[in-house]
């Protein structure tokens, strides 16, 4: 939102140059009409007269276009997810970057959301591995190998925000190739590119780069911050990904969050493999032992590897000495919502909203909020298919968001739950 | 609901909500017996409001058959300060208590067959959380909400899934979950709760002293938790069990597709029906996809 107020009240001459000051000289009383524009949230209705936009309504609509576009993409057929994930962030450090069209650069809001997605990333998916790679001055560097602490990236990630010179999609994507080659048939590999720039300096033809990663069975999406290209859309279609525009940065967060969860994984990309994996005991609390990740003594508080006995400190993890796979248990269940998803709750037609028999649940069942507006006339809510419970607005956000359990379908022993998946 | 807005909220504000165990088949087999368990609870009740003015507690009961809402502090019909003295609560919540134990029992179809079973934690907390996003909602001044569950019945095993996604929501929400389990056993599920999102479990071992263990340990608002001593978790059991025998393990294989633990190498995994080491060309059938639940 430019400062298109940014005038003096009280007269007197201005320059370019004050602009930046301007804003500072202002006093606070009309620093929020600059800022916040209130009368661009007056809506007429259909009388003429001005009512304030409702934006819990409109939250909530843009919300359940979200929920049905993933769930009938989801039910079409029975698509598995991958859940076991080797994912590739490509984060691009040309000239373009350091544009300013995001405040306060492009590269700026990319750190700092790349940061949240990371770690969203490992909290959804705590079985995989990510890697960092940047392209600057039409070179492609490897910045993380794959890995699977959250800490080790973000570090890396922050020293290194330097932008120069042009961009090249092929580098990344040769580089990448190498590297997603050694890994483990059972996982899944994607790339996901953050794109600035609106050109690419490539050595050679892109096209063949392109489909070698389809051969490679690599799903490439990419987040566009300037504007949409072919050779994006062109990528992203050939190997299956998504490509997306950010309008803006909180558009650019929603965007780069959305891939956080895993995605309809394509059968025949990944295969099927049982994987030996060690569940460590907690250690003692008094014991002392040498810890393989730091080399050095340490007193209780970590976990002992079951086939080698040797210290590491935290999970999920690689035992350094026997390359045994540690999780616990917990990190397995944080992934089985994407197995048991619930199904979307259905919105009732205002037809019903008047009936004189829906008297009964004038509370939405989770959180115990009245489902009425104020006067008494009936307000929105939404119904579980299975429990035909009904829920505020809110709580369907809360409970298909983060929740991922139904409280009507978990509160009655005798309901029978329908997994979303099958029809 | 909220008190005024011009009251201050400080760090030492808890909304407490309590999740009492009220399964049948679990009291009529205990040593302490329900009333003398809820003058306990109550007593503890009357002591949380008295600690600090501000200070609200919600009751959820966990039922064999059904969950619901018992008691809430900050409703109108509970605040009925007069010249002083405790507000009227204890005649309230006991009606509403009884007339939950009545429904629930009208729910119940199958003869019991001599096995306690468990009742419907997964229920109970995640309508606790649904009631705490409110809290969260309701603006910048509110209460620090915290859950207690006061539970006796076993793990349901079939309830895995959903316990384990409502102790990732308290984790990431901050909500701390307590739990004081007062069965004969010990509660995996509970004590995995707690640790995660970095409650309090405790088991009593004398259950007639049971109002001085949750004053000691239960009642201090998470503020001052960091100046105390609470009981530290001993021996929390993170291993898997496998699908087929349901022993617990400490090395295992993993399907790659749905993260079905076995202890054995396999041909074809039964929960989703890969065959492993070769490229699917079809996907799952739907008789495979059973909602089987593991156990810890």
């Amino acid at each position: 939102m430019n400062n298109g107020g940014g005038k003096r009240i009280n007269g007197g001459t201005e320059e370019d140059d004050d602009e930046d000051d301007v804003n500072g000289d202002l006093d606070a009383w009309e620093r929020t009409y600059t800022d916040e524009r209130s009368w661009e949230s007056l809506q007429e209705d259909e009388s003429g007269l001005l009512r304030p936009i409702d934006n819990k309504a409109l939250y909530h609509s843009q919300y359940r276009r979200r929920l049905r576009s993933l769930s009938s993409i989801a039910t079409a057929a029975r698509i598995q997810k991958g859940l076991i994930r080797y994912l590739y962030v490509v984060i691009d450090l040309s000239r373009a970057a350091s544009e300013m069209d995001f405040r306060p650069s492009r590269i700026a809001v990319i750190a700092k959301h790349v940061e949240a997605f990371i770690r969203e990333f490992f909290d959804q998916n705590p079985l995989s591995q990510v890697g960092l790679v940047t392209i600057k001055d039409g070179v492609a560097y490897c910045l993380t190998d794959l890995g699977g602490s959250p800490e080790s990236h973000i570090k890396a990630l922050m020293n290194k925000l330097e932008c120069s010179g042009d961009s090249s999609l092929q580098n990344a994507l040769d580089l990448i190739d190498g590297y997603l080659n050694q890994i483990p048939s059972y996982g899944h590999r994607e790339v996901l590119i953050l794109y600035s720039a609106l050109s690419t300096c490539d050595p050679g033809d892109i096209m063949e780069t392109i489909q070698k990663c389809k051969k490679s069975k690599i799903r490439c999406s990419v987040i566009g911050l300037a504007a949409e290209m072919f050779i994006c859309k062109h990528l992203c279609q050939e190997t299956g990904g998504i490509y997306t525009v950010a309008l803006d940065e909180s558009h650019f967060k929603e965007l780069i969050l959305e891939h956080a969860p895993p995605p309809p994984a394509i059968a025949e990309f990944a295969i099927a493999n049982l994987i030996k994996m060690g569940f460590p005991q907690r250690a003692a609390e008094g014991s002392m032992s040498i810890c393989s990740c730091h080399k050095e003594a340490k007193v209780g508080a970590g976990y002992t590897c079951p086939r080698c006995k040797a210290r590491v400190c935290e999970l999920p993890t690689e035992c350094c000495i026997c390359g045994l796979t540690l999780v616990s248990s917990p990190h397995l269940a944080r992934s089985y919502h994407h197995l048991f998803p619930i199904a979307p709750f259905d919105e009732v037609p205002p037809s019903h909203l008047n009936d004189p028999n829906n008297k009964l649940q004038r509370n939405c069942f989770g959180c115990q909020q009245s489902l009425l507006n104020p006067g008494n006339k009936p307000g929105l809510f939404v119904v579980c298919p299975n429990c035909k419970r009904r829920f505020c607005l809110d709580c369907d956000i809360y409970i298909h968001e983060s929740l991922h359990n139904c409280p009507g379908c978990e509160s009655f022993r005798h309901s029978k739950p329908v997994i979303s998946n099958e029809e | 609901m909220a008190p005024a807005p011009s009251k201050l909220y400080a760090d030492d504000v808890s909304l407490v909500v309590v999740l009492l165990d009220t399964n049948p088949f679990f009291w009529s087999s205990s040593s302490l017996s329900f009333s003398q368990f809820l003058s306990h609870v109550l007593a503890f009740f009357n002591a949380i409001l008295t600690l600090n003015q501000l200070n609200q507690v919600v009751v959820i009961a966990t039922g064999y058959n059904s969950c619901d809402y018992i008691f809430d502090s900050s409703s109108d019909l509970n605040r009925s300060f007069e010249n002083g003295r405790m507000p009227v609560m204890c005649s309230s919540l006991l009606q509403k208590l009884e007339e939950f134990l009545i429904k629930d029992e009208q729910f119940s179809k199958e003869e019991p067959d001599g096995r306690i079973k468990s009742s419907l934690l997964s229920g109970s907390l995640s309508m606790a959380l649904c009631y705490i996003q409110r809290v969260f909602r309701s603006g910048a001044l509110h209460p620090h909400p915290r859950i207690l569950c006061l539970q006796g019945s076993p793990d349901g095993p079939e309830q895995y899934v959903a316990i384990m996604n409502a102790i990732f929501s308290a984790q990431h929400s901050l909500v701390p979950i307590d739990s004081c389990y007062i069965g004969a056993q010990n509660s995996a599920f509970l004590q995995q709760a707690s640790y995660i999102t970095g409650g309090v479990h405790h088991k009593p071992q004398n259950l007639d002293g049971l109002f001085q263990y949750l004053m000691t340990i239960f009642a201090t608002d998470l503020h001052s938790r960091s100046f105390l001593n609470l009981p530290k978790p001993v021996g929390v059991d993170f291993r898997a069990s496998c699908f087929c025998h349901k022993d617990t393990i400490d090395m295992g294989y993993i399907c790659s597709v749905c993260l079905s633990i076995f202890c054995k190498h396999h041909k074809k995994c039964s929960t989703c029906g890969s065959v492993f080491g070769q490229a699917q060309s079809e996907v799952a059938s739907a008789s495979d996809k059973k909602r089987k639940t593991p156990e810890t």
